[in-house]
This record gives C-alpha cells, sequence and structure tokens, in this order.
C-alpha cells in the first residue's frame, strides 16, 4: 500500500473501459415532468444515455428490494436505481452518462434538459411531523416512517418518587463517513464466462451481488462482486446506493465496461449521511443522585428513503443507558421522512447522540446536587459483580440486550488517575487569574459490537505451501487483513507475512457479511481463528500418519510440523499439502480426508460490549468562542487486544470523528432543502494542527462471548467525545453557567451562550 | 468535477499575455490556480480560455525601492513567506502569509492571483488595505497605477478591464516607531478567516500615537480600513483602554452576516481581532520607540 502497488476502484483499467457521468437532481422536491436527452446524444464521445425508463427495459424490479425486516418501520421506501417521476433530494441521480471520458460524460450531462414542477419540501423533521405538514414523498402514506416506543420498568412511578427531575431538550447533529476514496464502481460483463464482474467500493460485497441479481434477473452464478482496496468505509459503504446498479446496467446495455468514480461534490449529495437528531428528555434521580428513570421523545431526520431500517435512531436510544443502573426508560422515537439523501449509521451510529444524552444529564444532576461529576458516575455505574447486566430491550437478533463484561467503576478510577482529575481544580482556578478558561470533561460510555447472525472464513494450505484465508468479511483500511493473517499465524506456525487474505470478494467465499457495527474481528476473527484450528488439527493428524507418530507430540513451527525433542523429524506444510491433494487411485495416509482447508461460517448472536472513558482538557477563548483541546485522555476496553497498533489506530481516528463532530463537521442545508457545505472549504474535517494529543491506554477484560475474548474496537472512540468535549468546555464556562444544548459548537453558537449568560455587571 | 471545456494558452512574455486578452473573448487568466482551479472543477466559472501567466519570469521578483518594497504579481506566496526583504521592509506581509492556505497551497498561489481574486475573506487584500499598497495594471494600450483602496469593485471582483493584468504590487515602507500586527480567527490554521484584523501604530517616545492604520476583512466583499476606529487612537497618549474603545469602534461598523456567521458576531469579532491586532502592534511599536 505505502508503495503505491494497492489497487482500488480507480485503479482498475480495462479494455474500453467507458465512463459515467450523472445527472442529479438540482432540487429538494419536485415532480419530474421530462428529461430532453436530445442535444446529448449527437455530443462527441457519448456513448449512451439512460434514464429510469431505459433502464427498465432490463430491470425485473422497479425499486431496489433493500428493505429491513423493523417492526417499527410503517412503511418501507426502497428507492430506485435513477428517479421516476418524483424528486426527492438534491443529488438523487436522475440520467446515467456513459461516454468515453468522464469530462465528456460531465458536458453531456450539462447538456440534458430537465422540466420539473416545484413541491413543497420538508427539510425540518419537527415542522414534518406536524400536522398540515407537506409530504416529502407523494408516494408515501405520510412523512412519520417509523415510530416507535422503547420502554421498560415503571417510569411513572419512578418519575413520581424523584426527588429531582430535570427536563432537557438537545439538537444534536452528525455528519458524513467522508472517507479519502468517495465511491466508486467499475462493471464488466464477459460474453464468454457469461459473468457480471462488479468492482465496488462497498464494505458488503454479498449484499451487493444479492441486490444485482434481484434486479438484473440475472443467476448468482452470472454475477461476482469485488470490493478492492477500499480507502476508508466508515458506514455509508456498507449502504447500497443507486449507482451500484446503474452503473452494471449501463454497462450491460451499452455493450462495455463501465466505471464511475464518485466526486467529492457527488458524495457530499448523494452518499448517505448521518445528520439531525432532536431530543426532549426529562431525567427523575433521587436526592443522593441515583437515576430512577429517563422518558423523553427522538425525533430523527431520516431522510428520502429507507434503505438501512432503524439501525441508526435505535443505536441512539439504547446509548443512552451506557454503563449505569438505569431503573426505567421510556423513549418515543419519530422518524421523519425529509427531503434530503437518506441518513444511515456513520461510524459511532447513534451512540454518540445517545450517550451524549445520558453524560449531560449525568452533569445536570451533579450541578443541581453539587456533587463532583465523577462522583454522580460513580454512584450509579453496574458493578462489575453484576454482569452479565441483561436490560429487558430486545434487540434485533431477538435476544435480550445483555452487558457481557466489563469494570465500568474500575475504567474511570483509571481514567481520572491518568488525567490528573484531583488536581485539576487548581490548575484550572490558577489558570483563571491569568484569564484562561479551561476545563476538563468526562464520559463513560458503552458499545454493542459483533453483530452477527455470522461471518464466514475460509483457510486453506494449497499443495505449493501458500496458505489462503478467504473471508466474507471486507477491508477498507482498518487492518482487517493484518488481523486475520495475524491470527492464521498464529495456529499454523508461519509468519503473518506468508499468508494471503482474500476480503471481500464474492467469488471467494459462498456467503458473508462485511464491515458494520464493530465487528469483524469478533466475527470473522473467530471465524478465521475457528478455521484455522481446524486446519492445525488436520496438518497434525496428517503429519502424524505420515511420520507414524502420535498427533499430540508434534508442534507447528515455521512453516514445518515436527516431532517435538526432535526437530529432524518433520514435514512442511507443503509436502502435506501435497500429499493430501492426492494421486490418482492411492489411498491417502491414514485414510484421512483430502485436503488442508476448513470453511467455517460462525454464528454470532448476541452482542459483546466495548466500553470506555475519555477525559478531554478544553480551553475557551471567551472572547470569541473559540475552543482548542489541550489533551485528550481514552481508558478503552475491547476485551482481549489482537494487535494494539491497529487498535490505537482505530481509537485516535475515531476519537478525531467524534472531535469533528462536536466541534467543526456540519452538513447543511438551507430552508429549501438545498444542501450549503459541498466543499472542503465548507464542511470542516478536523486536521492535524487542531487536534490535541490523543492518549490511548487499553485495559483488558477479555468477554466470555467468543473464544478469542474479543470485542470490537472501530467506532468506540467516537462515542464519548462529544460528551466528553461538551462536559470540559461547560466546566471551563462554569462561572458563567453557560449549558451547551446544540452540536456541532461553533464559535458563534458558544459566543452567543457566553453573551447570553453573562452576569449583570460583567464586562465579558 | 471536470472543468467544462477551454482553450489553455501559455505565453511566455507578458507582451503575448496582453495580446491574447486584447484578442479574446471570455478568458480567465490563470495566476497560481489554487482557487481558479477548484472553481473551473467545480464549474462555477466556464471560460473559454485560460491565459496561464505562470512561465512569464518577468512578472516574478521581490525588490526594494526607495519607497519600501515591490513585488512582482507572479510571486507565490511561499517565496514571500521565505524572504528575509519581504520580514524586514514589511514585517506585516511576512506575519500574514502564514495564514494563508497550506504550504503546498502557497507553493503555487501568487500574490497577484490572491489580490485579484479578492476573497473577502482573504488575508492578502487585507494587508494590502492595511498597508495601502499600489497595484501596478498593465493592458496593450498603456499602464496604470491602482491605489487598492479604489480596487475592490464588487464581491469577488475588481475595477480591472479585461484586458489588463496587474503586473506588480508595491508596499510603501514603515515609518520609524510603527508597529505592526496581523490577527485572525480561522476555524482551523489553514482556512480563510471569519474575520481577522490588520494593524499598524506608530508610538513617538513620549507614548503619544502618531499614527494608526486599522484594516478589517469579513465583514464585506472587500477589506476595509476603519477610519473612525484610526481617529480615535492619532494623537492620544497611550493608556489601558485605548486600544479597547478602537476595537469597539471597529465592532460598531455594520456586517454582512451568513447562516453560519450572523453579522452581530462578525461585527463583534472583527472588532476583537482589531483590539487583539492593535495590542500587538502596541507592544512592537513600543518597544521599538524605547529603544
Amino acid at each position: 500500500m505505502l508503495r503505491g502497488a494497492g489497487r482500488f476502484t480507480d485503479d482498475i483499467e480495462l479494455p474500453g473501459l467507458l465512463h459515467a457521468a450523472f445527472l442529479r437532481s438540482p432540487i429538494a422536491h419536485a415532480r419530474l415532468k421530462r428529461i430532453d436527452t436530445a442535444a446529448t446524444r449527437t455530443l462527441p464521445g457519448v456513448r449512451g444515455i439512460f434514464t429510469f425508463a431505459d433502464l427498465r427495459r432490463i430491470l425485473t424490479c422497479d425499486r431496489i428490494p433493500l428493505a429491513t425486516p423493523a417492526p417499527a418501520i410503517r412503511f418501507n421506501v426502497d428507492p430506485t436505481c435513477l428517479a421516476v417521476d418524483e424528486l426527492c433530494y438534491v443529488g438523487e441521480p436522475i440520467a446515467i452518462v456513459v461516454a468515453e471520458s468522464r469530462a465528456l460524460a460531465e458536458d453531456a450531462v450539462n447538456a440534458i434538459a430537465l422540466d420539473f414542477e416545484p413541491l413543497p419540501v420538508v427539510v425540518d423533521p419537527h415542522a414534518g411531523l406536524e400536522p398540515g405538514a407537506p409530504k416529502a414523498r407523494l408516494d408515501c402514506p405520510g412523512n412519520l416512517v417509523a415510530h416507535q416506543v422503547m420502554k421498560y420498568g415503571d417510569i411513572d412511578s419512578a418519575f413520581a418518587r424523584a426527588a429531582l427531575r430535570i427536563k432537557e431538550r438537545f439538537h444534536l447533529h452528525k455528519g458524513g463517513g467522508h472517507s479519502i476514496e468517495a465511491r466508486g464502481v467499475v462493471a464488466r460483463f464477459d460474453r464468454i464466462e457469461d459473468l457480471l464482474t462488479v468492482w465496488d467500493g462497498t464494505q458488503m460485497p454479498h449484499r451487493a451481488k444479492t441486490m444485482l441479481v434481484a434486479c438484473l434477473g440475472l443467476s448468482e452464478n452470472q454475477v461476482r462482486v469485488i470490493a478492492p482496496d477500499v480507502g476508508g468505509g466508515f458506514g455509508p459503504k456498507a449502504v447500497f446506493h443507486p449507482e451500484e446498479l446503474a452503473v452494471p446496467a449501463a454497462a450491460l446495455l451499452v455493450g462495455a465496461p463501465v466505471k464511475w468514480i464518485e466526486d467529492r461534490l457527488e458524495n457530499f449529495t448523494a452518499t448517505v449521511q448521518e445528520r439531525d437528531q432532536d431530543w426532549r428528555v426529562e431525567v427523575a434521580a433521587t436526592a443522593d443522585g441515583k437515576l430512577l428513570g429517563i422518558r423523553g421523545r427522538l425525533c430523527h431526520d431520516h431522510g428520502a428513503a429507507t434503505p438501512y431500517g432503524v439501525a441508526l435512531p435505535h443505536n441512539a436510544a439504547t446509548n443512552v443507558i451506557g454503563p449505569y443502573v438505569l431503573p426505567a426508560f421510556e423513549l418515543e422515537i419519530a422518524l421523519c421522512l425529509t427531503n434530503k439523501v437518506p441518513a444511515v449509521p456513520i461510524r459511532g451510529a447513534g451512540r454518540p447522540q445517545g450517550t451524549f444524552v445520558m453524560e449531560m444529564l449525568l452533569d445536570r444532576i451533579a450541578a443541581e446536587l453539587s456533587l463532583p461529576r465523577d462522583e454522580v458516575r460513580r454512584r450509579n455505574f453496574i458493578a462489575p459483580e453484576q454482569m452479565p447486566y441483561t436490560i429487558p430491550i430486545v434487540q434485533r437478533d431477538g435476544t435480550m440486550m445483555t452487558y457481557d463484561c466489563g469494570d465500568y467503576p474500575e475504567c474511570q478510577r483509571r481514567l481520572l488517575e491518568t488525567a490528573g482529575w484531583t488536581a485539576f481544580p487548581a490548575r484550572q482556578e490558577a489558570a483563571r487569574r491569568e484569564g484562561r478558561w479551561i476545563g476538563l470533561g468526562l464520559a463513560n460510555y458503552l458499545e454493542a459490537t459483533g453483530r452477527g447472525p455470522f461471518e464466514s472464513a475460509s483457510v486453506r494450505i494449497a499443495p505449493s505451501g501458500a496458505i489462503f484465508v478467504a473471508t466474507g468479511a471486507t477491508a477498507q483500511g482498518q487492518g482487517v487483513e493484518t488481523m486475520l493473517a495475524q491470527l492464521v499465524a498464529e495456529s499454523l506456525g508461519v509468519s503473518p507475512q506468508s499468508i494471503r487474505v482474500t476480503a471481500g470478494d464474492t467469488g471467494a467465499t459462498l456467503r458473508g457479511l462485511g464491515a458494520f457495527a464493530s465487528r469483524q474481528t469478533v466475527t470473522a476473527g473467530n471465524a478465521v481463528h475457528r478455521a484455522a484450528g481446524i486446519v492445525a488439527e488436520k496438518v497434525r493428524k496428517a503429519a502424524a500418519a505420515m511420520l507414524e507418530v502420535a498427533p499430540e507430540d508434534l508442534e507447528l513451527v515455521d512453516g514445518m510440523v515436527r516431532v517435538k525433542g526432535v526437530p529432524e523429524m518433520k514435514r512442511s506444510l507443503a509436502e502435506i499439502a501435497r500429499v493430501f491433494n492426492g494421486v490418482p487411485g492411492f489411498a491417502l495416509p491414514g485414510k484421512l480426508p483430502p485436503g488442508l482447508d476448513a470453511t467455517v461460517e460462525l454464528e454470532a448472536y448476541g452482542l459483546t460490549y466495548t466500553n470506555g472513558a475519555h477525559a478531554v482538557e478544553a480551553e475557551v477563548d471567551i472572547e470569541t468562542g473559540a475552543v482548542r483541546l489541550n489533551r485528550y485522555v481514552v481508558i478503552h476496553d475491547c476485551g482481549r487486544v489482537i494487535n494494539p497498533m491497529i487498535v490505537e489506530g482505530q481509537v485516535h481516528g475515531a476519537v478525531v470523528h467524534g472531535i469533528g463532530m462536536t466541534l467543526l463537521e456540519w452538513m447543511r442545508y438551507d430552508a429549501s432543502g438545498q444542501p450549503l457545505s459541498v466543499t472542503y472549504a465548507d464542511y470542516l474535517l478536523p486536521t492535524a494542527d487542531v487536534l490535541p494529543r490523543i492518549e490511548v491506554h487499553h485495559m483488558e477484560t477479555p468477554t466470555p462471548m467468543n473464544p478469542l475474548g474479543v470485542k470490537g474496537a472501530a467506532e468506540s472512540g467516537t462515542i464519548a467525545a462529544p460528551a466528553a468535549i461538551v462536559s470540559a468546555i461547560e466546566d471551563a464556562l462554569a462561572p458563567l453557567g453557560v449549558r451547551i444544548r446544540e452540536l456541532p459548537l461553533t464559535p458563534a453558537r458558544l459566543r452567543a451562550l457566553i453573551r447570553a449568560a453573562k452576569r449583570p455587571g460583567d464586562s465579558l | 468535477m471536470k472543468p467544462a471545456p477551454f482553450t489553455y494558452h501559455c505565453p511566455e512574455t507578458l507582451g503575448e499575455a496582453l495580446e491574447l486578452l486584447a484578442r479574446l473573448e471570455n478568458v480567465r487568466v490563470l495566476a497560481g490556480g489554487q482557487s481558479l482551479m477548484p472553481m473551473l472543477n467545480l464549474r462555477l466559472v466556464a471560460p473559454d480560455h485560460l491565459v496561464d501567466l505562470g512561465r512569464i519570469e518577468e512578472l516574478v521578483g521581490i525588490e526594494q525601492t526607495a519607497d519600501g518594497l515591490a513585488l512582482g504579481a507572479m510571486t507565490t506566496q511561499r517565496a514571500i513567506e521565505r524572504s528575509a526583504l519581504v520580514r524586514e521592509r514589511c514585517p506585516l506581509l511576512s506575519e500574514a502569509i502564514e495564514h494563508v492556505g497550506h504550504q503546498q497551497t502557497r507553493n503555487r498561489g501568487t500574490i497577484g492571483g490572491s489580490l485579484c481574486h479578492l476573497d473577502p475573506a482573504a488575508e492578502l487584500p487585507l494587508v494590502a488595505a492595511a498597508l495601502d499598497a499600489t497595484l501596478v495594471a498593465v493592458s496593450k494600450s498603456g499602464q496604470r497605477r491602482i491605489r487598492f483602496a479604489d480596487f475592490p469593485a464588487g464581491y469577488l471582483t475588481s475595477q480591472l478591464r479585461h484586458d489588463e493584468i496587474v503586473t506588480r504590487v508595491e508596499f510603501p515602507a514603515l515609518r520609524a516607531g510603527t508597529g505592526w500586527a496581523f490577527v485572525e480567527l480561522a476555524r482551523r490554521p489553514a482556512d480563510f478567516a471569519i474575520a481577522a484584523a490588520a494593524a499598524l501604530l506608530t508610538v513617538d517616545s513620549a507614548d503619544t500615537i502618531r499614527d494608526a492604520r486599522i484594516a478589517v476583512g469579513g465583514l464585506g466583499p472587500a477589506p476595509l480600513r476603519i477610519a473612525a476606529a484610526e481617529q480615535a487612537l492619532i494623537g492620544q497618549k497611550y493608556r489601558d483602554g485605548l486600544l479597547a474603545s478602537a476595537g469597539a469602534a471597529v465592532a460598531a461598523c455594520p456586517a454582512e452576516g451568513d447562516a453560519l456567521y450572523p453579522s452581530d458576531y462578525r461585527r463583534e469579532l472583527a472588532g476583537v481581532m482589531a483590539k487583539r491586532a492593535l495590542e500587538k502592534a502596541a507592544g512592537r511599536a513600543r518597544s521599538a520607540a524605547y529603544v
């Protein structure tokens, strides 16, 4: 990769390759009346222009069947690959142009004449659920696309006996995935092989294949989807987007391979995002700060279709509970269709919002009761002795929400010690005397990781001695291949470098799911571990038969199987693999079955909960509202750590995502649904020069849920960041009593809060 | 994000460039391309012709003049940043240029390109306003000198004619006893500023302010000198709180707001930036005056 030998979707060059560009909706909501492509067809280099009507000739269904079976969903809104007669968000694909270069294709797109009749828009999800609101889609019964009340415990009695009740309203925002490599698809139909090969920068190639089979009327053996090197996923690439069907369909119709590489403008408008959540909540607590219950309503900006169910608000809701004993909970969740690109989970996947709500409520309780923030948390932690800890909420897989293990009080204790919590007030006081406003924030969190229902892995020692691993898991730069190779190497006694891992090729695995929900080390890691264990066992038996010794007397070292204590008695893995490849007519040694390979489809039910605690020191420039983060400390417990460098990289990156969400990243729309932040000059990603040093300290509580004892680590760093940073800023501004209820916290927003909080007589 | 088709011209002399500008219709001049290239790729502009000034050597250079400093319009921001002569003769420009984009963009971006692009939040137009720079504009029909204060004609628009090229930028030298400062608030170090201020303050040995210049960016389409704030200082004996009152005069100026940074925030911030720039400039001026 570092030598430039990586192969991303855009690196794939094929003879006769054509290039696609999309005509996209310039308006958030309109009735599509006419698409006039006449002027375009005669342009130089243009090889095909397809509207929905044109593609429909080869489509076996109008809508892409993405619906997931979530009971909360009132009606599914499956997208079409190109707009039919209604435009529902800016950026929605309307037509695909195939030309000899991307530039020519874009010229042709500009020459298409579009006639549409504007319709009223739904931009704000609250307004969209008011009576009399316009419909975000005329083809749907209303805007309330999903509705659910998540509840347990006796909420009314909790509030009736509470000594303390606090109401809050939070408006939270989270932007997009913003992988370095945007999306991309290359499709080629080969008549000789009778095979449609699609290179797709996806997190879920098997799902993409299923969709292509369903929509193009091909059989499973006629479609192969390959996710080549993928430059970052972060969630959006888990969703099957309309272009992933439109490009292969166009390639079939034009009779030549077609490439589409998403540009950044398309990425901002047409790639799914996370966006807005509005929370109205109330907490009930005892006089000594113990939680009794939380109730409220979550209103979620869902966008114009339902390509990924309700996972995002569901995660947000369940993450409110976190590592605390919460006896009663009742949250109404309302999902409003809006005229924006669909909202789906992005790294962190709603959890930072849920955690923010709980942690802010705990800070409010601390302030009301004049208790230290850490003490309120200590009084509410689930104790390690209470594990496994079940909460009466049914998960997607039908199991009860159950925390498998973790020592939350110890995690916070280590955090406070590392961050210098007790010494901080003196530092803060000294800084205030110098006119510097610093604060220290903390937050605890959990993440449900390792979502099933299964993942596949196969391990094979070929007659050449080469070792192949294939998995349904996918790699977008997280280090998946390294992690899997490491696990196999450990079992087979070889070096990780000698192992070739194929991730993300439907031709290499029968089934697979892919990258989402911080799951691949848990699911694919354990699958490959088991498969490698089976192969190692087979190798021992085979070598035992060949060497006429007992399998227990053998060890696997440096690519050899040798007799313990008699190292000259050995066979190489290659020799054994050749023998077990068979010779016509001859029996295999020990009459063992042929081959040195194993395939495991590891079933994974229930979730394993990663936990952690963050502390951050923030400094506020009270005249400008600017915030600087001085130091960031993470205590992270993802069970057994397979590769510390990879885990640290994941936590660093995820914390940065969380910092961006809190202070910088803002996908803005105007009142007509036009996206306003569609370049990186307007949408601010965190850059190295605004980041603090991030210290990561591991705590290892191996889970009993899987043989490796591992939990997921990919998203967890995002989850506590907004809560910890806001807690730090409120701490810095404690003399002013500033309360922060909106993310992202821009300097203008914070300065307005400071100005409003200014007490009479102050000259701030 | 591919530009609409255009014809690329790459003249090697100023004469050839002027000839092209006089002859062609719908032309844009490429002077580094750090703003124009993204605008082309986004198809925000679609010229038929692009005239690249990048090969015209006579437009590059930094020279000392009797009255201060003169820079060829195609001098890169990076060259300015690294110039000892600029640091000595025009330290305000040195201080500001570190805020201009990233090192990578400063390698290509030019002073003439930035001044003619006239982004309302850009640093170099603000410095030109504060220092009362003079631009030399040349066309086939002759040459004229334009005070920077007269140069902006509106948002992203200068009063340059379509056949003219800015060839040279002249900055007058600072008076003895003058302190300078450039201060801005940007979300990230390389971003365009939300508000920025440049200040020049001349203080005599009796601690009396002999001259003051305050220019702010981020309030409107072009950087502005704030005469009211300057007048509030000139002739005054330096004292605590004096500069804050000049900042308040800046904050009283009208500002154009947007959804992200409303006008009251921009005004207030411009006042804070002006106050901080003045404080820094005063520190430098007073330490110079007492030497």
